[in-house]
């Protein structure tokens, strides 16, 4: 079973999203994401500064098997990358939730944090995929 | 409902990510394909192969069938064991599939041809020989586990009787010996050293698990990709198809041209390829810039469409995207691959990219 920590938000399409004390928000691929992709090979971030819209496409993650779009799961501007991603994309198979992160968000629209799933509705759907 | 290989029940144990391969449930990694094509590389590793189509030709003219079948000339097997890889040509020069046929008498060949392949080639072979005194049967009672790897030879050898482990360090590259039940062939599809072989399904199970015993790793369909890619070998249904000519897959090297008499399958139409001129070239390209290279992409020269990849991927030997592409002529040692809108700078290089653990290409 892939780890779903409990204190983040999650999107159907296996982005994770943690609040952050300054109000913006860090956001990666799940534990869950990783382990369907297998070994990352390349990170493809946004630069920061950019704007990002819900549900567009934001970054690429590349495995060994494919290429696989990271969609965010908020609106707002990118306050920073992981740039440790350049030359240690296999962050993201061992620390998805840490050191794999990709981005930093600041919100425009606090509301969409409303519309994500948490950890128990996320477990529901990965189970249901892999049924 | 897929088939399952008589392995099944140890890429299960093994921790096999299962996968449908051409109908077939096959391990695509037991974890990290990326560690899978390191144990290759650096030490040895193992695949399992059973979903491929092993034929026994037997008959009186079983030379001469071959001799028209397959455009590479098995005139050229001369010793007991000997391989050849060829190509199987439609008429029109375009691959039916790609093989690699053992010489074991004069009336007497083993084929081995792919899986996802194995109906349509079946149906053309039965179908061509129906002219020729022989006869075909389908290996299925046969498992195969290639063992490959710097030290995959040493480590296989043990699994072995002695007399087995004898006759398999005896052999030389490309050669079969087939002894007490096991059907042992110094070939592969990796670029490094090791062993094919053939094994009685009943017992591969066994096999398989006294070569864990030995170090081998076991690895999937993920890293046998990676691992045949770096080797710049070919791979059928990617590299080339029934709407490619072998000429422009970089398989020219295959087809024995000579002597001019022996009618196969396809020779005509290649020669009048040759002939008329203006094929595309086969190439390897190493990525310049970050990103991966991927089948199907165009390959650009400044900006204009020159080609396209066949197969890529990330090469780990290389730490670098790596792909074989069919390109225009004119194509000299720089080129682009348009990924995701972007022309990604690629060098053009000479197949292999890395074989016996070596990268074999110039990098900078």
């Amino acid at each position: 079973m892939s780890d779903i920590p409990a204190n983040l938000k999650y999107t159907k399409s296996h982005e994770w999203i943690e609040l952050l004390d300054d109000g913006t928000v860090k956001i990666g691929i799940t534990d869950h994401a990783q382990e369907l992709l297998g070994d990352m090979v390349f990170v493809e971030v946004p630069e920061v500064g950019s704007a990002v819209s819900v549900g567009e496409e934001c970054a690429v993650v590349e495995s060994v098997k494919a290429a696989s779009d990271v969609y965010s799961p908020v609106t707002g501007e990118v306050v920073a990358v992981n740039e440790e991603l350049a030359d240690s994309p296999d962050l993201v198979n061992h620390h998805p939730y840490g050191d794999g992160w990709i981005m930093q968000v600041k919100l425009t629209e606090e509301g969409e944090l409303e519309e994500l799933m948490d950890a128990d509705a996320y477990g529901a759907a990965v189970a249901e995929e892999e049924h | 409902m897929p088939n399952n290989t008589p392995l099944y029940d140890q890429h299960v144990a093994c921790g096999g990510k299962m996968v449908d391969f051409a109908g077939w449930d096959m391990p695509l990694n037991y974890g990290s394909q990326l560690e899978e094509h390191h144990a290759v590389r650096q030490d040895a590793g193992m695949f399992d192969v059973s979903h491929m189509t092993v034929v026994d030709l037997k008959g009186k003219q079983v030379k001469a069938f071959l001799q028209k079948l397959l455009a590479n000339d098995v005139a050229r097997l001369k010793d007991s064991g000997k391989a050849l890889y060829s190509c199987m040509l439609k008429e029109d020069g375009g691959v039916i599939d790609d093989l690699i046929v053992y010489y074991l008498d004069e009336q007497h060949f083993r084929m081995v041809v792919n899986a996802a392949t194995h109906d349509k080639d079946m149906a053309w072979i039965e179908q061509q020989a129906a002219a020729f005194d022989l006869s075909t049967t389908e290996r299925t009672d046969l498992a195969m586990i290639a063992v490959q790897g710097p030290n995959g030879r040493d480590k296989a050898q043990a699994v072995m009787t002695p007399a087995q482990a004898d006759a398999a360090a005896a052999l030389k590259i490309f050669f079969a010996v087939d002894i007490d039940g096991l059907f042992i062939a110094r070939t592969g599809y990796t670029g490094e050293d090791g062993y094919e072989i053939m094994v009685p399904a009943a017992q591969a199970g066994e096999m398989w698990k006294q070569l864990l015993e030995q170090g081998v790793r076991p690895c999937g369909l993920g890293a046998r990709d990676s691992l045949r890619l770096e080797a710049g070998m070919n791979l059928y249904g990617a590299d080339m198809d029934e709407g490619i000519s072998p000429l422009e897959a970089g398989l020219n090297w295959t087809i024995a041209w000579e002597p001019v008499e022996r009618d196969f399958t396809g020779r005509q139409a290649l020669e009048a390829q040759r002939e008329q001129g203006g094929l595309r070239k086969f190439v390897g390209l190493v990525l310049q810039d970050k990103g991966v290279l991927r089948a199907h992409q165009t390959v650009t020269l400044n900006g204009e469409a020159v080609g396209e990849t066949s197969s890529g991927g990330f090469s780990p030997t290389l730490g670098k995207s790596i792909a074989l592409a069919r390109v225009s002529a004119s194509v000299g040692d720089e080129c682009q691959v348009e990924v995701r809108g972007k022309h990604l700078a690629c060098k053009v290089v000479k197949p292999p990219f890395a074989r016996n653990g070596k990268v074999c290409v110039e990098l900078d």
